[in-house]
């Protein structure tokens, strides 16, 4: 048995068809639960696309690097639970191109951040983390706050998105721009926009109601994490596949 | 290359037939125990697929014929956890928080779980132990700006402060007195209120700005500048700043006032979670 590699090795044809075969083994097991993805996504509602202020803010978050340090992804065990809520589902994943899932805490995990602190406390930790955080070792992200979002491409994130499947209508990329103006406009009218983005966390939100900025666009996005599924009603049966 | 195989002349294995500047090559086998190792985790990988979720089907994925599911497993697992304190949180979700307090056991009980829930949840902002710091009152002093009862304090919880997800949470706002105001009656006032904590710079502004005070600004903190904590305003004379309490400071709130959020927890943290904190807070030193 011992020299057996032998006839592998030696023969270089034998070789080829062989490594062929292991490579099929991993791609298979790799491809195949593609086709059934679906089946994996819990039946739950109120997961929708990202606002347009949110995805430009998720863009910042991506640029920043912010899944180096930060999971959103809360596992099923007993103290991940009782520290940040219930456990992340698929579904709250679906509409995320690319997700932000991570695999590293540094800081702590976002997933469910949306609602946790109040915009002026987000604003205040993103300038300096340290003045309200005391042991953070988290940078310092005040540039955010005088850099103006670009937005005038946004239209165009949407159609990306739709591209790969995010359910975004005609009616949302017409009012992509106005969308994410109005919300981050304190004294904005919210009606429309929280018709087709429901939950969307709206007003000022780096302290500069005259100015649309970067944190503006990354704060929209962190108040909406983890809230668009109500999970008071959920049984697990519900959701185990 | 050769076909005929070649030993080594000292151990009397058979090289590969491969050579680098004179140093060849034994074809020595793996050891054996290690060999024998590879194939056992080999045969308990196999025993693991048939045991537990592992391959992807056509129609989903095999489940295992234990039927283990991490899901149901976290279910039974928390059960566990709640039936080991169930002595104790079945108490607190049916006693209202005075009941809870009022036990020695169930309060030594709530103290220690509202103190790690506070950690996790309230002292990002409020500060380990409810020091609190500029913007975000601390929580260890008697000085309330909603109520101090256990009361108040589980609305405030409950339902936030000017939140706006919240319909029934806490809400009022200052007027901006930039835009009422004069310019020199805002300086009365800034002095009037310095006044209130033995501080004016300018008796006679001081005295105007009483004036100005008792019309525009009594209404909600009250006409001795002690507050009212139906609207969350604050007591003036007090000495306790919650966003400074320097000329200057005093000064930009009456220009142009900060309203400080606080997130409403009702649907973040159990009910009896939010029993514990109260009573914790309420405990932290000045609790009504």
């Amino acid at each position: 048995m011992i020299r057996r590699h032998e006839i592998v090795e030696k023969r270089a044809f034998v070789l080829a068809a062989l490594i062929l075969v292991t490579v099929s083994i991993g791609g298979i097991v790799e491809i195949v639960p593609l086709f059934t993805i679906e089946s994996t996504i819990e039946p739950v509602k109120g997961v929708r696309p990202y606002s347009p202020l949110e995805l430009a803010g998720r863009n910042i978050y991506i640029r920043e690097g912010c899944y180096t340090c930060h999971s959103q992804m809360i596992r099923p065990f007993r103290d991940e639970v009782e520290r940040y809520g219930p456990y992340s589902l698929a579904a709250e994943s679906m509409y995320d191109h690319p997700f932000q899932w991570g695999s590293k805490r540094t800081g702590p995990d976002l997933a469910r951040v949306g609602g946790k602190y109040s915009n002026e406390w987000q604003a205040a930790h993103l300038v300096d983390p340290r003045s309200v955080v005391p042991e953070s070792v988290m940078p310092p992200y005040a540039f955010l706050r005088e850099k103006d979002l670009d937005y005038d491409d946004i239209a165009d994130h949407l159609r990306a998105n739709r591209l790969v499947g995010v359910p975004y209508t005609d009616e949302m990329i017409a009012a992509a721009v106005e969308d994410l103006r109005v919300q981050a406009d304190p004294e904005g009218d919210y009606e429309g926009l929280l018709s087709r983005y429901p939950k969307a966390a709206v007003g000022d939100f780096d302290g500069q109601p005259d100015r649309l900025t970067e944190m503006d666009a990354l704060i929209a996005y962190l108040q909406i994490l983890g809230r668009m599924v109500d999970f008071t009603d959920i049984r697990t049966e519900d959701i185990i596949q | 290359m050769a076909n005929k195989v070649e030993r080594d002349e000292v151990t009397g294995v058979e090289t590969t037939g491969h050579e680098w500047d004179g140093i060849k090559e034994l074809n020595n086998p793996l050891p054996r125990w290690w060999v024998l190792v590879f194939y056992a985790t080999i045969a308990f990988s196999v025993v693991w697929w048939i045991l537990y979720p592992s391959w992807p089907t056509l129609t989903g994925y095999w489940g295992g014929i234990l039927g283990s599911n991490q899901r149901l497993d976290l279910d039974r697992r928390m059960a566990e956890a709640r039936a080991a304190q169930a002595q104790w949180l079945e108490k607190i979700a049916t006693l209202d928080t005075e009941a809870v307090a009022a036990d020695p056991e169930l309060l030594s009980f709530a103290m220690r779980g509202g103190e790690v829930a506070f950690k996790e949840n309230c002292a990002a902002c409020h500060g380990l132990g409810g020091a609190g710091q500029f913007n975000y009152p601390s929580l260890a002093d008697d000085d309330w700006l909603w109520g101090g009862t256990l009361a108040d304090i589980e609305q405030t919880i409950r339902h936030g402060i000017r939140f706006y997800d919240d319909p029934d949470t806490r809400d009022s706002q200052m007027p901006a007195f930039g835009d009422i105001l004069e310019r020199e009656q805002v300086e009365d006032v800034v002095q009037y209120v310095l006044s209130l904590s033995g501080r004016a710079e300018d008796g006679e502004a001081a005295a105007r700005g009483s004036e100005v005070f008792a019309e525009q600004c009594a209404a909600c903190h009250g006409d001795d500048g002690r507050g009212m904590k139906e609207l969350g305003a604050p007591n003036l004379t007090d000495g306790i700043w919650l966003y400074g309490g320097e000329p200057q400071d005093i000064r930009a709130q009456i220009l142009k006032p900060r309203h400080g959020v606080m997130p409403a927890w009702q649907t973040r943290l159990e009910d009896e979670v939010i029993k514990m904190v109260t009573i914790y807070v309420h405990n932290l030193g000045g609790g009504e």
